[in-house]
């Protein structure tokens, strides 16, 4: 018997230190990527890291300017918001309020294609077909643009908001949608009134992990917004060059000596990087909790 | 203005469909495109020898290979532990200030970006442990970056073996880990490996955090040992379409390649959902 | 309350209270149940039986928010002591649950698991199913397909490979909570005449909504309300001549 409670608390020993290991990667990368990124500092003051407006890593004199490459992320990011939302969450509605379950049944899966697509693949597919496309469509000097990163980025981010927006939808009850369809309201007036509203908290956490998806990708927005490190302006920006924190990242950790400024200057970015998707995240799953238990 | 209503309605229905007909069409547009330019590019010789003259003529074995080799590498470290992880979340934790470090680690991890994980694996395998870029490095990073895919496939998989079978045993004077070895894991199995599976999928996919640990440009033979730096398909894409010699001449490589990171990462996927299905049948019979 | 119940009393219970939370769900609990005879727990939904029940195998132990203060001694040892190993414990007070529980194994493999675990050898496990099968009242029915799914039987069939599955591990009580409650009238009928059968061996504790199903099997009954055990006798007593007032209303159909 006490060979037995031996082997229980062994056993038990073990998967708490399996578990454990999820919180200790998640604290050692805080401290890699931190501790590589603050000794920048020594010789770049934060303030010029946050407000120069230039990113010359290897120019004469050097300039280490977070701003164009955070506003890169930003403007990618916001064309991604505004093209992939309002899609994927009609498409939602559509595929758990109006497609008959058959039509629904092959929808769901081929939505789920696009989130099983590396993003090496859309990257390629954006270089070659959407960018001469968007070049020619709109007389442009280059298809390498914010928006061409904004439309892949959005075609991504679909996957993730039609799931989690048609979860939430799902989980409205059906005794509220009709009592609103029995007081005489057409289906649509139900949904945009009713359905819609009630599901709202649950969309919203799904809006906020599109987000969170979006600002972090790489390859794709590397592969075709042209990377070049301008302060865009808005919304003339959308349709020339931009490059965004991932991107740079990516492009030049290959080049850097190690434990140059400009490597660690990569680290800081990575840093601000880490920091804003951290606070989506929590936000989101904060969200997500809210609307579970409110059900 | 009933009449009104009736044709709000129609309008916004109708665009509701525009819209998941958009969605369509774009998988639809993406799959054709690789689809339909890779085909004529694979065939034996493309997926069984080694590039030549410069990466512009010949195959992409050397991708394939360092592909699978970090699948091995990044599931033999990942699997085991992501599922003794839920197994202590899901049967043993009780609430407490630990086992909420462990979700939020969970959450968080699973949130940050893939390149971030590079600069890590970077940090810490190539550079702090000394492993170099490496496939070992390489391995690791994209071990812990499905770690939080595969802790979520099992806890979920574990939710739905029912309480019953666990009081059933327990209330036999059966320990808990004996409990959970012979009647919880046999019926979560299935879903555990369908998660795994998936991750698979992500793995060959990923390729910020390869760059960052040892993804090579070029290499003219095979990895010889896990310290090796490697070539595998998605930087090999990147590679070619980006920075090859004469990009517009090797486009079929491009797409060939594309094709089959295509194929593996979608046949991982169809595999994932035909097993589940398999078993959730023979469980609910 | 009468309490001369005649025989050695096997499992007593002092003082005994539980809260779940801030709920205090069982209060001051006292009762002596005899040895080799059935005892039923009756009361309205929700009064605690199931509770109580789970605090003899201490399978309360298993949810977090519960805590219990108070002494259960079965054959004069206190189970909430320290050195009780709970395994030990849930070997010896086997339980049998509501809804029929069999594991997705063969009828075999339900019954020989809880021997097995516990180190039957290989060459007695084929004895040790055919006993526990046939006390179990199944044999017959189920001899000639012992390796086909245990999911594959009829509920009563189920709940009954259930009690098998517990008696194989041979316990010294068995605790019933509602067994009968998602069966048919044959099935139930013929899981009384088990319990009846099993009593000669076994101490019983069975948790029952059915008046009847009481009346019937039980030798002793305690009544139940809202965490309070307001009455326990002989079941004859209980029924005929109840001395409180809420049990008389309960037995009698008027609240419950
Ligand atoms: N796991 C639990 N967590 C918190 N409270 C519980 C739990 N189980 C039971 N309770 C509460 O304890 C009280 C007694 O519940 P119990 O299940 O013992 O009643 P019962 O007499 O068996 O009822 P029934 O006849 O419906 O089975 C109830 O108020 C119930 O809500
Ligand atoms: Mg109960």
């Amino acid at each position: 018997m006490i060979n037995r409670n031996l082997k229980e608390k062994g056993i038990e020993s073990l998967l708490f230190f399996s578990a454990v290991i999820a919180v200790v990667a998640l604290f050692l990368l805080c401290i890699f990527l931190f501790s590589d990124g603050i000794i920048l500092f020594k010789h770049i003051s934060v303030t010029s890291f946050i407000t120069d407006t230039k990113w010359f890593p290897t120019a004469e004199p050097v300039h280490f300017g977070l701003l164009p490459l955070l506003l890169g992320s930003i403007i990618v990011t916001t064309g991604a918001v505004i093209f992939s939302v309002p899609l994927g969450i009609a498409a939602a509605i559509y595929i758990s309020e109006l497609a008959d379950p058959k039509i629904a049944n092959i929808v769901k899966p081929v939505t789920e294609i696009l989130a099983g697509i590396p993003s090496v693949v859309y990257g390629f597919f954006g270089l070659v077909v959407l960018v001469p496309f968007l070049q020619k469509s709109l007389g442009l000097p280059t298809g390498q643009t914010a928006l061409t990163g904004s439309i892949m980025l959005g075609i991504m981010a679909l996957p993730t908001i039609i799931s989690i927006s048609e979860d939430a939808i799902n989980s409205v009850p059906r005794s509220l949608k009709e009592g609103s369809l029995a007081l005489g309201s057409t289906k649509w007036q139900t949904i945009y009134k009713v359905t819609v509203p009630a599901a709202l908290s649950g969309i919203s956490a799904a809006v906020m992990l599109g987000i969170g998806r979006a600002i972090g990708e790489t390859m794709t927005v590397m592969m075709v917004t042209g990377n070049s490190a301008v302060i865009p302006g808005f919304p003339s920006g959308l349709f020339a060059p931009v490059r965004t924190m991932t991107a740079t990242i990516a492009l030049e950790m290959g080049e850097v000596p190690q434990g140059s400024d400009h490597f660690h200057a990569l680290f800081a970015i990575g840093s601000v990087l880490f920091i804003t998707t951290f606070i989506i995240n929590i936000i989101a799953n904060y969200i997500k909790r809210r609307y579970r238990f409110s059900l | 203005m009933f009449s009104n209503a009736k044709t709000n309605e129609k309008i916004a229905f109708a665009m509701l469909r525009l819209a998941v007909l958009a969605v369509v069409a774009f998988v639809c547009i993406i799959l054709y495109y690789i689809i339909s330019n890779g085909l004529s590019a694979i065939s034996l010789e493309f997926i069984t020898e080694m590039p030549r003259n410069r990466m512009t003529e010949g195959g992409i074995y050397p991708a394939i290979m360092g592909t699978i080799y970090l699948i091995i590498g990044s599931m033999a470290f990942a699997m085991p532990l992501g599922i003794l992880s839920a197994i202590y979340v899901n049967e043993y934790a009780k609430p407490s200030k630990t086992t909420w470090a462990i979700e939020m680690a969970i959450i968080n991890l699973a949130g940050t970006p893939s390149v971030v994980f590079g600069l890590f694996g970077l940090a810490l395998f190539v550079k702090y442990l000394g492993f170099g870029p490496s496939i070992l490095s390489a391995s690791l990073t994209l071990g812990l970056l499905i770690l939080p895919v595969i802790i979520r496939a099992s806890q979920e998989a574990l939710i739905t073996v029912p309480k019953e079978y666990r009081e059933a045993s327990l209330a036999l004077g059966v320990t808990k880990w004996e409990t959970t070895r012979r009647v919880v894991l046999p019926a979560a199995i299935p879903g555990m490996i369908t998660g795994a599976i998936l991750s698979i999928g992500r793995v060959a996919g990923e390729t910020a955090p390869i760059l960052l640990t040892g993804a090579a440009y070029f290499l003219p033979r095979l990895p010889n040992s896990i310290y090796s730096q490697f070539m595998a398909l998605p930087y090999h894409l990147y590679v070619l379409a980006t920075s090859g010699t004469n990009i517009a001449q090797t486009r079929p490589l491009q797409y060939g390649t594309a094709l089959i990171l295509l194929i593996i990462v979608l046949s991982v996927n169809i595999i994932a959902v035909v097993f589940r299905n398999h078993y959730r049948k023979k469980l609910s019979r | 309350m009468s309490s001369d119940l005649g025989k050695k009393t096997e499992i007593q219970v002092k003082d005994l209270n539980l809260w779940y939370g801030d709920n205090h769900a069982l209060h001051d609990v006292s009762i002596n149940i005899p040895k080799n005879s059935v005892t039923a727990l009756i009361g309205p939904s929700g009064c605690g039986k199931s509770t109580f029940l789970r605090c003899l195998n201490r399978m309360n132990d298993l949810i977090p928010s519960c805590r219990i203060e108070g002494d259960v001694h079965i054959d004069g040892e206190n189970i909430y002591s320290k050195n009780i190993d709970v395994v030990d414990l849930r070997k010896r007070v086997g339980m049998v649950f509501q809804k029929p529980n069999p594991f997705p194994m063969s009828i075999y493999d339900n019954v020989s698991y809880g021997p097995k675990i516990h180190g039957a050898k290989k060459s007695d496990l084929d004895g040790i199913v055919e006993d526990a099968l046939k006390s179990g009242a199944l044999w017959k029915e189920v001899s000639d397909r012992l390796q086909s799914s245990a999911l594959d039987l009829s509920g009563g069939q189920q709940q009954r490979l259930c009690i098998a599955r517990t008696l194989a591990v041979k316990p010294e009580v068995i605790l019933f909570d509602e067994p009968c409650s998602a069966l048919d009238p044959l099935s139930t009928s013929k899981i009384e005449d088990l319990i009846l059968e099993l009593k000669k061996d076994y101490t019983i504790v069975i948790v029952t909504h059915n008046m009847q199903q009481a009346a019937r099997v039980s030798d002793h009954t305690a009544f139940f309300l809202v965490g309070d055990m307001v009455e326990f006798g002989k079941t004859e007593q209980i029924f005929e001549s109840p001395q409180e007032k809420s049990t008389e209303d309960y037995i009698t159909g008027r609240f419950g």
